[in-house]
């Protein structure tokens, strides 16, 4: 393999991380907080259909943008409401969601535009074009780090850079503010935060809001950025592998990173190279589908250090017991 | 009391109307959706052609999961519907079990062979149509590398990988395929995320027309191919007009007249074995004002004389279903 190949490898490394990337930073925030949100699939293929249908009306990608985050916002609210005011089970109200949004998407979809259940083609300002960074021409002829720079680091739309930035800000709301520490003590133990004064409902409102602004902008870049549009059930499962990527990230931000540019890596190699050759033994593409979920389970079955996730998560606060 | 009445009153008009779909003819949809811009759009362009031509109606059906078949032959069996068309290989075992308990009702099968009496089996030799698109697919390519992305790793799809391969080395012995699926799982007809992905690590490899035989993920092939300014090549409906002047063709498999012979035949439908192939028109290639400037004349002569071979039986595409192997392309 020559350097061309493993900068193309990681070129599609990094657009097929992006949203999984963005949808496990959601889940962390709504995890971190207590919270579980199997949701994510959902929010992310609602925020797809609106982002490509408003996108589409209007002719302004940003438009788009913020149509996706308020829709799945929207739909972090239900959850929110549920699982946080009313106290129901966490789980039940995520499946809801994610049946909620593939029905209705296709639903509307279809009264809409009368394309069955998919948004016309996008083109133009519709859509993210890929940003050329400032000094390509300069850096271009630079051996090795010149390719690695044009090839690799530039030419990717504005939500692959925006995701990037996600996590390091991610790490400093958490780890560095007092907001975070809050938001990680309400997902540990919710009635020491309450005997602190702070009301527990808020706190968990703004982190289930935090996930679906981001879960928003997954979507969003799956639609507009990554195709010309919505077709019915985009997200072809992305929202699970980054439930898988959470807990193989420990609901840390940086290693968050690390797992969804491992499983991105995975699947980009899937994709290149069917059938792994490896000297008399084919490994199939299918393993490969597959590796990301094998290696959630063994990180899960304790084998590479404990997953251990907040202790209160799944526990709808009561006062009062 | 008078609520129960009127619930008595609904559910009697109720049955009454469902008593009134007798005999119309029904048809169900596979797991890729009535639109999905391919296979099952087509045949409900057929189902829709008759209606509009007829006057008639017809019962349809899409399905969400696979375990819907069953319940869905069932429910237009017994409410009278016949015959009942349903597009895709995967009714083949809920049909081979639903047939025999409704021996006079008619089912369609497309894609698929159902052994019984009242069963018809329509297949297309989609080997022979993709063996056109890819004699034009090696004709079109400057750089002698060409592209194949399927969409569940089925036998099917396979056979459809296996006379484009065919083709493109009957045009050009030192062409390269590179074939790729999309998955092993249903959710491969609905992923175009991954089919962009692979459309771009097979432009990488240097492929520069792609054929997409892969339903809704066909539209992210279709979409990158064209906003990378390569070919790519549409399946089961006329896909050139998705992207005017960068869709080398689109093999046409006219699933659409296969329902609309179906519904048009009605009750007195033929069972039994039925091909439709390059000899009946089933299966083509297709030329619009869209494409117009993408074919030259002597692609069109080289294509429509291997078609006139193919259909006189001169000259004879491998099928893939029939033997699970492929000259000229390993998996």
């Amino acid at each position: 393999m020559d350097l061309m190949t493993f900068l193309q490898l990681g070129d599609s490394t990094f657009r097929l991380s992006t949203p999984l990337l963005l949808a496990c930073l959601a889940g962390l925030f709504s995890e971190r907080a207590g919270i579980f949100d199997i949701g994510l699939e959902g929010k992310m293929l609602a925020a797809a259909f609106f982002s490509g249908a408003i996108a589409f009306v209007s002719g302004s990608v940003w438009l788009g943008l913020l149509a996706g985050i308020g829709a799945s916002l929207a739909l972090s609210l239900v959850h929110g409401l549920a699982s946080i005011t009313f106290r129901g089970n966490q789980l039940i109200s995520g499946v809801a969601i994610n049946f909620l949004a593939a029905g209705l998407t296709v639903v509307v979809a279809q009264d809409w535009f009368g394309q069955g259940g998919r948004t016309p083609q996008l083109a133009g300002a519709a859509r993210f074009q890929n940003i050329t960074l400032p000094f390509t021409e300069q850096i271009g002829h630079v051996p090795f780090l010149g390719p690695v720079y044009v090839e690799l680091i530039s030419g990717h739309t504005f939500i692959v850079y925006l995701a990037a930035l996600c996590v390091p800000a991610a790490w400093w709301l958490l780890f560095r503010t007092r907001f975070g520490l809050r938001l990680r003590a309400v997902g540990e133990n919710p009635a020491a935060v309450d005997t602190a004064g702070i009301s527990v409902v808020r706190l968990r409102f703004v982190a289930v809001g935090i996930c679906g602004v981001l879960c928003g902008i997954a979507g969003a870049y799956l639609a507009t950025a990554l195709q010309a549009g919505f077709i019915k059930d985009m997200t072809a499962g992305r929202g699970f592998i980054a439930l898988a990527a959470l807990i193989f990230a420990k609901w840390r931000p940086w290693y968050a990173l690390y797992a969804c540019l491992l499983f991105g890596l995975l699947q980009a190699v899937a994709l290149r190279f069917q059938n792994i050759n490896l000297g008399g033994f084919v490994l199939p593409v299918q393993f490969m589908d597959a590796l990301p979920y094998i290696l959630t389970v063994v990180i899960l079955a304790g084998f590479v250090g404990k997953a251990i996730p907040p202790r209160a998560g799944g526990e709808p606060y009561v006062k009062e017991r | 009391m008078t609520f129960m009445t009127k619930l008595l009153g609904a559910s009697a008009a109720l049955a009454l109307s469902a008593g009134a779909a007798l005999a119309d003819p029904a048809i169900i949809f596979d797991l890729g959706g009535k639109f999905d811009k391919s296979f099952n759009e087509s045949a409900f362009a057929g189902a829709t052609r008759w209606a509009t031509e007829t006057g008639g109606t017809f019962a349809e059906v899409e399905l969400q999961s696979d375990a819907q078949r069953e319940q869905a032959l069932r429910r237009f069996a017994e409410a009278g519907n016949n015959p009942i068309v349903m597009a895709g290989f995967g009714f083949a075992t809920a049909l081979d079990e639903v047939a025999a308990d409704y021996p006079d009702t008619k089912f369609v099968i497309i894609d698929m062979v159902v052994d019984q009496p009242n069963v018809r089996s329509v297949v297309f030799s989609e080997h022979e149509g993709s063996y056109l698109v890819g004699m034009l697919a090696a004709m079109a390519s400057k750089t002698g590398t060409v592209g194949f992305i399927g969409g569940m790793d089925i036998p099917l799809i396979r056979k459809f990988a296996c006379g484009y391969a065919q083709g493109v080395l009957a045009a050009n012995p030192d062409a390269t395929i590179i074939a790729n699926m999309t998955g092993t799982t249903p959710a491969a007809w609905n992923d175009p995320v991954k089919g962009s992905e692979l459309t771009l690590a097979q432009i990488s490899q240097g492929a520069d027309v792609v054929y997409a035989a892969a339903g809704g993920t066909g539209v992210g092939v279709l979409q990158t191919a064209a906003d990378s300014g390569i070919l790519s090549i549409g399946v089961d409906s006329n896909q050139n007009y998705l992207h005017p002047g960068q869709v080398l063709t689109s093999m046409t498999k006219r699933v659409d007249n296969a329902v609309y012979e179906a519904f048009t035949a009605g009750v007195d439908l033929e069972t039994g074995f039925n091909v439709m192939g390059l000899a009946n028109g089933g299966v083509g290639y297709a030329l619009d004002e869209n494409n117009a400037a993408l074919v030259t004349a002597d692609m069109q002569a080289a294509v429509d004389a291997a078609s006139a071979q193919i259909a006189s039986g001169e000259l004879v595409v491998h099928d893939y279903m029939s033997d699970e192997t492929c000259p000229g392309l390993t998996f």
